[in-house]
């Protein structure tokens, strides 16, 4: 299993040299040094010499990926692209456009985004098998006709619907709970019972109604026929048995988003005020402040080729017959 | 349902919380504070980028740094006009006007006689800065600081002259990017090359660039407490400047404190945690969440106005004469990016203030009678006040005046600018478009500043008739008139038939904007003319303006001091985008305007600026290089709680006058807030039906036989 893991961590290095120049290339296509500079210099009174002093202290007076003048290997490290990129690789982000260390804004935004991404998480993946093996349980009665019927309801309807009903019925006709806000620590709880809330109901439909599939797909197997000739009670067979073996697809899709749940989510936490790192990429590509745009991304890539590995890794625990060579 | 089973407990337990809400506030946002405490509540939408005083200029910004800086002068909170008078001054600045050779000229002295204007400023004796530790010398690292109170120990010492001096010195700092700099350095000598100077020091890691040991020329301390600036010829309108952060005191000890190792990585700056003299200090700074201001225990006396306009004593701003200044001991301002939740808790009395977004209009205001507004019984059931003013702000369309077709100072291109100008009905745009939050602009100069003129005398005569004691929009049959005569007869080109197309280049894309567009289409299709809409992103739409590619393009202004020029720079023929990448974007050049507008600048109000004013306005009416658009009314709401609040957005360091009744607005959180427990007692039944035949269903599963199960 070493070995594999060695060789997925080699094959990220050019995965995110590739990210890294294709964010590169689509953010200067879009935006040019100029453009950043006047955007960070504000609107008013923005004169050619103040934009050119700016580029000149940041670096953007540069050539974008060749720089002629230079010799040697100065061609291509006095350049843009290597000074803002090469560093990250030491996961030295460096400073924002606006002069910000970028790695205390991500640690500081971190904490806020877990607080909500974990219990909604968690919470939502066991109320969701949950609810599935119930439907399961309850299959072709009419209880499962109803469940499904509401989980396509749920899935159909926007995550923003229910983040103002939620909002409008239970922070503000019922005020059960402050509308938005965060503080820190354990009096944090009161902001994130919503949010939590929200977030788990609105996942609900669409991984209820996959589960439901897969083990209705597993319940139909000798080995459940088996169990229960034994005399296995139905919620240990479903609980147990079932659930064990369709761990696979479940993990496909689970296991990769764990390490992601550090970037947060945009609509909760716009809304509910939270101050994580759900908003921190699309306001730097607001503000076109590059440094972030790209340390982001940099992470995202990294953050989801981490989550593939242990999606690789957790195979092996639910089926033994996974070896990873 | 057995007593002691699981169901119960749960039940049991909702209701005593539910019975135990009674009375008690679940839903505030504010966990451990009182709501009766002197603390102001506001909101932020946007995160301020520069909290610098050499770097910040945007408004989001200044609602801190004009509360933390102190600048020599300061506007009368409650005068309007608006009015200078000292802030960290003692006295207004003295000014002497010189000649070529020297010499001392008379104060109406011509401009071009003016070689040199001299601005000897006075501060006040025994002001302090703000506690900081960068006053406590040798002070070591804590471990991890994250907030400015972690380095434990702060000092402070006296404000003197040599610290407005080194402030002034750092608009040439290389690494600050002033917005300013080139500005100023026009008419301050020294300013540009003390910049050039300061570029090519090589400053050591850790080390930080010491601006007193560099001279700059056109400023010198005289003692202690006074200090002297000479700028180059004649700029009057200097003395709006003085009254902004770019001029007020700022301690080298800051900048050496923040330049020490360690202190950039973890977010310690100046531009993060300012220093300085004013009312406020900034005690907490997580910009994605909360900031705060705390009074500078260290603040000078002083003390509420006295005088104000007519009315300001009956709308009771008057009533805390001679109180000591700040009047709020802390403000917290709790970022909100979304409209809804920020409305909501203006509401529920979690914020004392409040704008009003389209969204929220409805609920909040109603139109009555004439276009007359006022506020809804919902509101006014709350005790919720409406404050409305006309702001220093003018949004308009502009003709570039470099466009073959549209531009130029021919008179059929202005015949053509002037029937769009008739065709678009501003009136209506601002009924639609913006509630009503607007007036129909009759020329770039909004009404409050000097020059401005009312009644029949201030309308365009070229769009508007004064009929019945108001401006009327001139008919569309003018327009199309005057279109005919520009060569457009029916909208269609005199010499070859070919319709009319007018290009409008805008960045708006969203479904506003397309309302917007799609009013805007029919209004020049009311003339036969074609509107296309030429919709790009931010970068490009700048672009098009700063090479003059775009034909109609809505722009704004938003005043920095309350002075004509500040508007009618944006038409000087020396501002031009094009060929200078000023502030003129429609690049107007008109040598009367230019030159009226080289005297007008430089000379006090009075009848003689009023005349040259005139003109202006006149010439601009003629020339219509802008469609004039409408300038801004802002709706404010308040809470019956909020004392002292006078709107005015030339006046920025508002918070200090500001006062709470904190009893009150704890007795009315109180009674806003009550939560409503049944829901969950009723979400504890309904579970529980929907539990109970669950498990009875499964019970008669699991019971249940094959062999019963067939038979069944």
């Amino acid at each position: 299993m070493w070995a594999y893991l060695v060789r997925r961590i080699v094959y990220a290095v050019p995965i995110l040299i590739g990210v890294n120049l294709l964010t590169f290339l689509l953010f200067f296509v879009v935006n040019t040094p100029d453009d950043i500079a006047r955007m960070q210099l504000g609107v008013k009174r923005v004169t050619p010499e103040a934009i050119d002093n700016w580029k000149r202290a940041r670096g953007y007076h540069l050539p974008r990926f060749f720089n002629a003048r230079e010799e040697g290997a100065g061609k291509l490290t006095e350049t843009i692209f290597f000074r803002k990129s090469a560093r990250m690789f030491a996961f030295d982000f460096g400073a924002s456009d606006d002069g910000r260390d970028i790695a205390r804004e991500i640690g500081q935004r971190m904490g806020p985004s877990l607080a909500i991404a974990v219990p909604t998480f968690v919470l939502g993946l066991f109320v969701a098998i949950s609810f599935s093996l119930l439907l399961v349980f309850f299959r072709a009665t009419r209880l499962d006709v109803v469940g499904v019927v509401l989980c396509v309801a749920m899935m159909s309807i926007s995550s923003l619907f229910y983040i103002i009903f939620g909002q409008w019925l239970v922070a503000k006709v019922w005020q059960l709970v402050p509308i938005s806000g965060y503080v820190a620590g354990l009096e944090s709880w009161p902001f994130l019972v919503l949010p939590v809330a929200i977030g788990v109901f609105a996942g609900l439909g669409a991984s209820a109604r996959w589960y439901r599939t897969l083990f209705l797909e597993e319940i139909g197997r000798d080995y459940v026929r088996t169990a229960r000739a034994k005399g296995v009670s139905e919620p240990v067979v479903l609980f147990r048995h079932v659930l064990k073996n369709a761990m696979i697809p479940i993990l496909t899709g689970v296991v990769v988003v764990i390490p992601l749940l550090f970037m947060g989510s945009l609509l909760i936490e716009s809304f509910f005020g939270i101050p994580g790192l759900g908003s921190y990429t699309i306001e730097a590509i607001q503000a076109q402040d590059f440094a972030v745009v790209r340390s982001m991304v940099f992470i995202g890539s990294l953050l989801y080729i981490v989550g593939l590995v242990l999606t690789d890794i957790s195979y092996t625990m639910v089926d033994p017959r996974v070896r990873l060579e | 349902m057995r007593r002691n089973s699981p169901l119960w407990l749960l039940s049991s337990c909702l209701l005593a919380a539910s019975l135990a809400g009674c009375g008690k506030v679940w839903n505030d946002p504010y966990p451990g504070e009182r709501a009766d405490a002197p603390v102001l509540y506001s909101a932020f939408v946007n995160r301020p980028k520069h909290l610098d005083p050499v770097q910040s200029y945007s408004e989001n910004e200044a609602t801190f740094t004009y509360q933390i800086y102190e600048p020599p002068l300061q506007y009368h909170y409650l005068k309007r006009p608006y009015e200078l008078e000292p802030g960290a001054a003692a006295e207004m600045p003295r000014v002497r006007l010189i000649d070529a050779e020297g010499r001392s000229l008379p104060d109406d002295a011509p401009a071009e006689a003016i070689a040199a204007t001299e601005y000897t400023i006075r501060i006040r004796e025994g002001m302090r800065f703000q506690p900081h530790p960068a006053f406590v010398g040798g002070l070591a690292m804590p471990d991890d600081p994250r907030t400015i109170a972690d380095f434990g120990r702060n000092g402070s010492r006296e404000v003197i002259a040599d610290d407005f001096v080194y402030q002034i010195k750092r608009l040439a700092h290389p690494q600050l990017h002033s917005p300013i700099l080139e500005l100023i350095a026009g008419y301050l000598p020294g300013l540009r090359d003390l910049h050039r100077q300061l570029r090519d020091v090589a400053v050591p890691a850790g080390g930080w660039l010491d601006l007193r040991e560099y001279p700059l020329e056109g400023v010198e301390v005289v003692d202690r407490y006074t200090y002297r600036i000479r700028l180059a010829g004649t700029y009057p309108q200097f003395l709006y400047w003085l009254a902004m952060p770019f001029f007020a005191a700022v301690p080298w000890e800051a900048e050496r404190f923040y330049a020490r190792e360690g202190m950039a990585e973890r977010n310690f700056t100046l531009d993060w945690w300012p220093v300085g003299s004013g009312p406020y200090m900034l005690v907490a700074n997580d910009p994605n969440s909360r900031m705060e201001l705390a009074a500078n225990p260290n603040y000078r006396d002083d003390r509420y106005p006295c005088v104000g306009e007519a009315g300001d004593r009956d709308a009771g701003l008057l009533e805390d004469c001679g109180r000591r200044l700040p009047l709020i001991e802390r403000v917290v301002f709790a970022r909100e990016r979304e409209s809804i939740p920020y409305w909501n808790k203006f509401l529920q009395g979690y914020y004392d203030a409040s704008g009003i977004s389209s969204d929220n209009f409805d609920q909040a205001v109603q139109t009555v009678g004439d276009g007359d507004v006022r506020i809804t019984d919902e509101m006014q059931a709350k005790g919720i006040e409406l404050v409305t003013s006309v702001a220093p702000t003018v949004m308009y369309m502009g003709f570039n005046m470099l466009d073959p077709v549209i531009g130029g100072n021919g008179e059929p291109a202005r015949k053509l600018r002037l029937a769009i100008s008739i065709a678009l009905d501003q009136e209506e745009f601002i009924s639609i478009f913006r509630n009503g939050r607007g007036v129909a602009a009759m020329h770039p100069l909004p009404p409050g500043l000097f020059g401005h003129r009312g009644g029949e005398a201030g309308i365009n005569p070229h769009v508007y008739d004064w009929k019945d004691g108001r401006p009327v929009r001139k008919s569309v049959d003018e327009a199309r008139r005057l279109l005919a005569e520009a060569g457009y007869p029916e909208g269609r080109d005199a010499k070859t038939g070919a319709p009319l197309v007018i290009y409008l280049d805008t960045t708006g894309t969203g479904l506003g904007g397309k309302a917007e567009v799609d009013w805007l289409t029919k209004q020049f299709r009311k003339i036969d003319v074609q509107l296309v809409v030429r919709a790009t992103d931010y970068n490009r739409f700048q672009d098009k303006i700063r090479s003059g590619n775009a034909q109609i393009f809505y722009w704004g202004w938003n005043a920095d001091y309350p002075d004509p020029e500040n508007f009618f720079f944006l038409l000087h023929g020396a501002q031009g985008k094009v060929a200078s990448q000023g502030e003129n974007a429609a690049n107007y050049r008109n040598a009367e305007f230019d030159r009226l507008f080289e005297r007008m600048k430089a000379m006090r109000d009075g009848p003689e600026r009023q005349r040259i004013i005139d003109r202006m306005i006149a010439i601009l009416q003629h020339d219509a290089p802008w469609n004039w658009g409408f300038y801004e009314v802002v709706y404010s709401l308040q809470h019956a709680w909020i004392e002292n609040r006078k709107p005015g957005k030339i006046v920025r360091n508002t918070l200090k006058y500001q006062d709470i009744d904190g009893a009150l607005r704890a007795q009315r959180r109180g009674e806003w807030n009550r939560p409503v427990t049944w829901p969950l007692a009723v979400g504890t039944l309904l579970l529980v039906a929907l539990v109970v035949p669950g498990w009875r269903q499964y019970r008669r599963r699991e019971r249940s036989t094959a062999l019963s199960a067939e038979a069944g």
